[in-house]
């Protein structure tokens, strides 16, 4: 199976008929999760570091489990033991790690263009697994996989994207993708939560009006809003801030029967979704979402590192 | 000590000056300018094909010294600018500590004399450690020989300050040189705000940051009367302000760098080149067409380098922990040789205003011009000489210039300062 990319760093790079790739094979490897033995032999012998230089929770164990379900050797590589915070550069942490002889860093960093960066220095395989406010963009394939799961096709779909998406690593992946697969992108936020060109990332409209837009959206997608202090905060009160932009029961009325209501996780109940939304039977996808992120991870690393031509990958 | 130039091309606004000459420097001085002089000269030198014009200066560089040697000193500093073509330049306070009182100036003043390489005129700080709260002792500064104040690297953020360091420093009659920026609009701000800090997921430095300040400080010099001159001047907007309070005749000046003339924000891309990581930061392709419409018109006084050097491991780091700045003093005029002057946007004379006349004026030191009498500052380029600029090519300690790789046509190859040779055919003379 021939995949041209080396890295998976900037989701612009990638083709319509790329991610396509992705998600059907992230759709064959379903099957690995749902048998007993969660695990195949596909990339045994690889060694993969998660450098993972900022917390995280749920990217970094879903990339942990994707590597391990495809026989990986995984060296796991940051947090409060990160060479930086004893004062060594990034270049040299990277040179130090590629002397083991890897095959892979998967790179997580406060810092936009970090794996680019790595990518550089290392020479070997580097997955973004969110860089600052830039991108994240095995994130944004997961949520394309959810999507297309549940509505079968982007053409004309018709996708909304509340909140916080001037400082979203996410959007500045998932809003190109959406446009990639031909699905339609409205931003709903204030302008203190929007980037200075929306139209740069691919958006099709910005609004600020919630309910006008909601009965049109085929797929609802809810960022995070970050809780910070009072003073500087880009809005009044996280109550406001609900009132406004928070995806409730009441709103739930003006929702198309069939939307889907999506989110990057984790979620702050009572503030961009309330719990009727969040755990909602029909249009909640969110820990669809999080399986995702497994599948479309083991696709990742299985198309990029080229997993041996003989073994089937599921 | 006589030197005599031969056949060279003579080109000085101030006198009305361009043609093929020879020159006669005794001690220091320019004694004779003639179409052709017979004297016996300790040096003879045929400098056919090349021109000669009042000695560069650059009253924009940072010269790191002291305290940040590792990046650059005063020696290292003043031998780039002799190998870019500069006689004379105004180095920044914002060392360590901060040039803010006669001993410091004076400090600067004797590494200067030490590496005697150019002249240097020393800027002191506004406010005590550029903290903008307390007024440094410009009047003793003065004294030693400061040239102008300024909190560079910072804005003044509090418009009463600002207004009181003009009113006390209009005694002196050096001009303020302000950096605008508002700390409370530009926060963190890793490059202009639009485009380029959208696509590379970077908190913008929205260009309204630094035009809040013209606006303020234009306001503040009608008040008091002081010397405005804006520093590294980016956007089509902050230049408007300066030709409209120009028009109005207030005493505003200011300056550009040829980055914001020739580069723009769309040459940071994915790469995430930290070179290119400058403040105020590379604005917008019709912002650099705006201020070049400003040095063709006269709106824009002077053209300066912000000359910035950093060491490689600092601009070796992630893009949002870089350092800004670049070194542009080698650069600058084949910069503005292949950009301005090659494609007939400005003449030789207004690059001379620009570059040798203007600078001189604001910082208010001699004129020097072609003539007998003056003194022998004088920088010689061949304008025919291609090159491209690369990091080994650097007498500067750092290597972080936005232009390497580029194709420039022009360089200049000999300087003068007070009639001592300081380069020779694209050599320094140690």
């Amino acid at each position: 199976m021939a995949f041209k990319h080396k890295h998976l760093i900037d989701i612009n790079e990638y083709s319509a008929e790329d991610l396509m790739t992705i998600l059907e094979t992230a759709d064959s490897f379903r099957a690995v999760n749902e048998r007993r033995v969660k695990k195949v032999p596909t990339l045994r012998g690889f060694t993969v570091v998660n450098m993972f230089n900022e917390p995280s929770t749920r990217t970094r164990s879903s990339f942990e489990l994707a590597e391990k379900r495809l026989s990986c050797d995984t060296l796991n590589f940051g947090g409060s033991s990160t060479s930086t915070v004893k004062g060594e550069s990034l270049d040299d942490t990277v040179a130090t790690l590629c002397s083991y002889k890897i095959d892979m860093i998967v790179v997580r960093d406060k810092h936009a263009g970090v794996p680019r960066k790595v990518a550089e220095k290392s020479g070997v395989h580097v997955i973004d697994a969110g860089d600052g406010k830039h991108q994240h963009p095995t994130q944004a394939l997961l949520d394309l996989y959810t999507i297309w799961k549940h509505k079968g096709s982007f053409e004309g779909l018709k996708v909304g994207i509340i909140g916080d998406i001037g400082h979203s690593r996410v959007c500045g992946s998932l809003i190109p993708a959406l446009k990639k697969m031909g699905a339609h992108v409205t931003l709903i936020a204030p302008n203190t939560l929007l980037p200075a060109r929306p139209d740069v990332l691919g958006a099709d409209t910005v609004t600020t009006k919630l309910d006008e837009v909601l009965p049109e959206l085929d797929v609802v997608y809810m960022l995070r809003i970050q809780r910070e202090r009072l003073e500087g905060a880009p809005y009044p009160s996280l109550r406001e801030y609900s009132m406004l932009y928070g995806l409730n029961r009441e709103r739930e009325r003006l929702m198309k029967p069939d939307a889907i209501v999506c989110h990057p996780g984790p979620i702050n109940r009572g503030v961009e979704l309330d719990s009727f939304m969040a755990d909602h039977p029909t249009h909640s996808v969110i820990l669809d979402q999080v399986y995702s992120g497994v599948l479309v991870r083991m696709a990742v690393l299985y198309l990029l590192l080229g997993g041996s031509e003989d073994e089937n990958p599921a | 000590m006589k030197t005599l130039l031969k056949n060279v091309r003579a080109i000085d606004p101030q006198v009305g000056l361009d043609g093929i000459v020879d020159i006669l420097i005794e001690d220091g001085a320019i004694t004779q300018v003639a179409p052709s002089i017979d004297a016996t000269a300790d040096e003879v030198r045929d400098l056919t094909g090349k021109v000669v014009i009042p000695g560069l200066v650059d009253i924009h560089v940072h010269l790191r010294e002291p305290g940040f040697e590792y990046k650059e000193d005063v020696a290292s500093g003043t031998r780039a600018a002799v190998h870019g073509g500069f006689t004379d330049i105004c180095c920044m306070a914002n060392t360590k500590p901060v040039v803010d009182t006669a001993a410091l100036v004076e400090f600067v003043k004797d590494r200067a004399a030490a590496a005697d390489n150019c002249h240097v005129h020393v800027a002191g700080a506004c406010t005590q450690g550029l903290a903008g709260e307390t007024l440094a002792e410009m009047g003793d500064m003065d004294a030693h020989g400061a040239v102008a104040f300024t909190d560079d690297g910072r804005g003044i953020q509090d418009a009463g300050m600002m207004r009181r360091v003009m009113d006390y420093a209009v005694q002196f009659g050096h001009p303020i040189m302000d950096h605008c920026q508002d700390e409370s609009l530009v926060d963190a701000g890793q490059v202009n705000e639009g485009v380029v800090s959208t696509r590379l997921g970077m908190l913008g430095w929205p260009a309204a940051g630094e035009e809040l300040h013209i606006c303020r400080d234009i306001e503040l010099a009608r008040l008091t009367g002081a010397h405005l001159h804006i520093q590294h001047l980016t956007s089509a907007h902050g230049l408007d302000m300066v030709r409209a309070a120009k028009a109005d005749g207030s005493t505003v000046t200011c300056e550009v760098t040829p980055h914001h003339l020739f580069l723009t924000e769309d040459a940071i891309g994915d790469e995430y080149n930290t070179y290119l990581k400058v403040n105020p930061p590379l604005r917008t392709a019709e912002d650099a067409q705006a201020l070049i419409a400003g040095v063709v018109d006269g709106t824009v006084d002077c053209i300066v380098t912000d000359h910035a050097p950093h060491a490689d491991y600092e601009k070796a780091r992630e893009f949002e922990l870089a350092p800004f700045g670049m070194t542009g003093i080698e650069t600058s005029l084949g910069a503005v040789l292949t950009n301005l002057v090659r494609p007939g946007v400005i003449s030789y004379e207004r690059m001379v205003e620009l570059m040798a006349v203007n600078p001189r004026k604001i910082i208010g030191i001699a004129p020097v011009s072609i003539e007998a009498g003056s003194a022998a500052d004088l920088t010689v380029f061949d304008p025919e000489l291609s090159w491209t600029v690369t990091e080994e090519g650097f007498e500067s300690k750092a290597k972080n210039c936005g232009f390497v790789g580029a194709e420039f046509t022009g360089r200049a190859t000999d300087v003068y300062v007070g009639g001592v040779a300081k380069m020779l055919n694209g050599e320094l003379v140690k």
